[in-house]
């Protein structure tokens, strides 16, 4: 296929369905935002699948978006031998944490009844591409060595290149073709997003770091505390 | 001092006949819904028991409430950074197992069964795969079972008791139980609401009730953990967490709620109670012992001046604070101090109140005849249930509080006993009203209330008054045709 089509055209068209379905689902569907967790259903096998999952795939995320966002400081933290070594290591081990765990997830899904009661079908569409995505990965890293290293200089252009919407698919057109595989999954995920459960990641709870133990909610919408000096909504109040 | 109310529930053991009519109209209501099959936000256990989630009150197996560190309470779940950490992976979440698989069976097999050699039968069939399941759990499986060396037995509660008595609690002859109704406390200090990653539980300011934001629940299920009383469900249907409402909708029109309405035995009240919330944190930090004590501290007095006056500054309507100066709770909780809270060790200040139940404790047997006169806190051996175990239940172990519960009851029976049989010297029950620090209008106010009073008695809370408050500029016809609570949708699994 034509290489601006894939790596110019559908990522943009991922990008913008995902921000439009994002938001409308958000408004008009704000029931539907769960992580729609199966702990209770079966509770033994998720922590061997949940917890290297999603402690292998997060770190492994953030790596992908630092090198994109502060590519200067990537870079710099590349230039000493020992680091970059100890980044490779720790990426690799962490691909196949996420590995092993996205592969026990799947199993448990098929495998445990009462998990598979609750799998819907983009749920399958889903972890099968998420499985399908992080093996490429793996792979990647295992057969093109030093990939935080190349990935630098030609994924983080391209991308750049898409952010900044001068869009140029050179830096990447002659990579070989797991690499380019793993770039297109990596926007087909980013197109689903919205559309199945992984909207979850974007409610991470951060602000339960500081906000109160207590939420009280009133229902009135005058309070009396409030109206003080505005005459004539007194009888917004419930009367006995 | 910040005034703020509290629909709050008192619920009279003694009356408590254990027919779960109110769990059934609970069901009927609110949880008749696939996801919510396996929830009952209104349950009635079987005491000595294990409960519904099996050992629900074992806090080292569930982790649910606050413990004290030092001066403050703290979530005894976790602190905010590892809630966070633990986000992928509850680790003290109880499973599906622990409560119980929610089950039906298939009825058409009876009518549609090909003729045959023998009698068609309905299998059990799996509310969640719909496969054939085998039944080895229900929601009051150990129901009526006091005694039973697997229920019973396993009581957390009775590890208050010496080896003896527990031994004895199981002897044929001394076999006992009673029956604990438990919905949601609507706790001061929620646990539940302190657990939530996302901030979806909050307390209602009007009336203090504790609500799930079915829009902003994004199943971490740590509320589920953080209630050390288990009435967080969490719905595997639509990955939301769900838990008792209080009714609300009823409550707001002015109705009693369900449970409360279809009371048999009558045995609950409802009504008003105004609380001081600026020393929550303040009295949830206690030690033990004091718990009893420090909760009625926090509740305040609604004919004080003082007190009305911060109340009506602090925006509690004048047709509440009417409805708190009549409150049976407030009655029974404070002024006659003969109900209790349930596990106020687990620190969430729970705002339902027991009357605990007079007739296990000191009814004795002798020479087939029931004595109710003897003194049942002399000699642990004539009780058939012991003070300790009521006071785990009811005090955090301390005894002074039940005693003195059990001290008064004793005397409002014996009072009655004289003005109806006439059987009792002046003399017994002189020093029976004295002991207990009563007198006799009191004993007869007590006597009135609980076995007397109507509807309006037993359930003081104005209704709400929607309508005017916050719909009068909505359209009325706006939500027709829709079904619900708190969203209008059906309640469909996520995307």
């Amino acid at each position: 296929m034509d290489d601006s089509i894939l790596f110019v055209m559908f990522p943009y068209c991922a990008v913008i369905l995902a921000v439009i379905g994002g938001v409308y689902r958000y408004y008009a569907d704000r029931f539907s935002y769960s992580s729609l967790s199966s702990q209770l259903l079966e509770n033994r096998t998720l922590f061997w699948g949940a917890i290297p999952w999603h402690y292998g795939i997060v770190p492994v995320l953030l790596a992908h978006l630092a090198a994109l966002i502060v590519p200067g400081w990537w870079g710099v933290l590349l230039g000493d031998p020992i680091r970059l070594a100890v980044l490779e290591l720790a990426g690799m081990s962490l691909g196949f944490m996420a590995l092993a765990g996205i592969v026990i997830l799947i199993a448990r899904r098929l495998l445990h009844p009462r998990v598979r009661a609750v799998t819907s079908v983009m749920d399958w569409l889903l972890t099968a591409l998420l499985l399908l995505q992080v093996s490429l990965g793996v792979h990647i890293a295992f057969t093109y060595r030093w990939g935080s290293l190349w990935y630098h200089h030609t994924a983080v252009p391209w991308l750049r290149s898409l952010a900044t919407l001068l869009p140029d698919a050179a830096p990447i057109v002659h990579l070989p073709a797991a690499v380019r595989a793993h770039m297109v999954i990596g926007f087909v995920i980013i197109l689903l997003f919205p559309f199945t459960r992984l909207a979850h990641v974007f409610s991470f709870p951060l602000r339960y770091l500081w906000r109160p133990w207590q939420i009280v909610l009133w229902n009135r919408r005058f309070h009396p505390r409030r109206q003080k000096g505005r005459a004539g909504n007194g009888n917004h109040e419930p009367a006995p | 001092m910040k005034v703020r109310a509290q629909t709050s529930m008192v619920f009279h053991l003694d009356k408590c006949i254990g027919c779960h009519t109110c769990s059934i109209a609970c069901k009927n209501i609110w949880t008749d819904r696939p996801g919510c099959d396996y929830m009952w936000w209104n349950n009635v256990e079987t005491k000595p028991g294990t409960g519904y989630p099996t050992l629900w009150e074992d806090q080292e197996k569930y982790r649910g409430g606050w413990e004290l560190r030092g001066e403050r309470v703290r979530l005894r779940l976790h602190g905010r950074a590892k809630g966070l950490a633990n986000i992928f992976y509850n680790p003290f979440l109880p499973s599906l197992d622990e409560y119980y698989e929610p089950w039906s069976y298939r009825y058409d097999d009876l009518t549609n069964a090909p003729p045959g050699k023998d009698q068609p039968v309905a299998r059990p069939v799996s509310m969640i795969t719909g496969g054939e399941t085998k039944i080895e759990a229900g929601p009051n499986w150990d129901d009526d079972l006091g005694g039973s060396g697997i229920y019973a037995a396993g009581d957390v509660n009775l590890a208050a008791l010496t080896e003896g008595e527990r031994q004895q609690l199981f002897s044929l002859e001394r076999l006992v139980f009673f029956h604990l109704p438990r919905i949601c406390n609507h706790c001061l200090n929620p646990g539940c609401a302190a657990a939530c990653p996302t901030g979806a539980i909050y307390k209602r300011g009007e009336d203090g009730i504790v609500l799930v934001s079915q829009e902003k629940c994004r199943a971490w299920r740590m509320c589920v953990s953080g209630c050390p009383y288990k009435k967080v469900y969490y719905n595997w249907g639509t990955g939301k967490s769900e838990k008792c409402i209080l009714c609300y909708p009823r409550q707001e029109t002015g109705q009693a709620p369900a449970c409360f309405h279809s009371c048999v035995g009558r045995i609950r009240y409802l009504g008003i109670l105004l609380y001081d919330a600026d020393r929550i944190r303040e009295m949830a930090a206690r030690p033990d012992h004091e718990l009893v004590e420090a909760q009625l501290r926090l509740i305040l007095d609604p004919s004080n001046r003082e007190v009305l006056a911060k109340a009506r500054e602090d925006g509690v309507h004048e047709a509440i604070l009417e409805a708190a100066r009549r409150s049976p709770v407030y009655r029974f909780v404070k002024e006659w101090r003969l109900a209790l809270p349930l596990h106020p060790g687990f620190r969430t200040l729970p705002m339902l109140f027991y009357v605990p139940p007079l007739l296990p404790v000191v009814a004795t047997v002798e020479r087939d005849k029931y004595d109710l006169d003897g003194d049942p806190f002399g000699d642990p051996a004539t009780g058939r249930l012991p003070i300790r175990y009521f006071a785990a239940l009811l005090a955090a172990g301390n005894e002074e509080p039940v005693k003195a519960a059990y001290r008064k009851l004793l005397a409002v029976r014996l009072h009655r006993r004289s003005e109806t049989v006439g059987d009792v010297a002046p003399e017994v029950l002189e020093r029976a009203l004295a002991t207990a620090g009563s007198c006799m209008g009191e004993a007869e106010d007590i006597y009135r209330l609980t076995t007397l009073a109507g509807f309006r008695e037993r359930h003081v809370v104005p209704p709400f008054m929607r309508e005017m408050a916050i719909e009068a500029a909505a359209d009325p016809q706006k939500r027709k045709g829709e079904t619900g609570t708190g969203f209008s949708r059906p309640p469909k699994r996520g995307w």
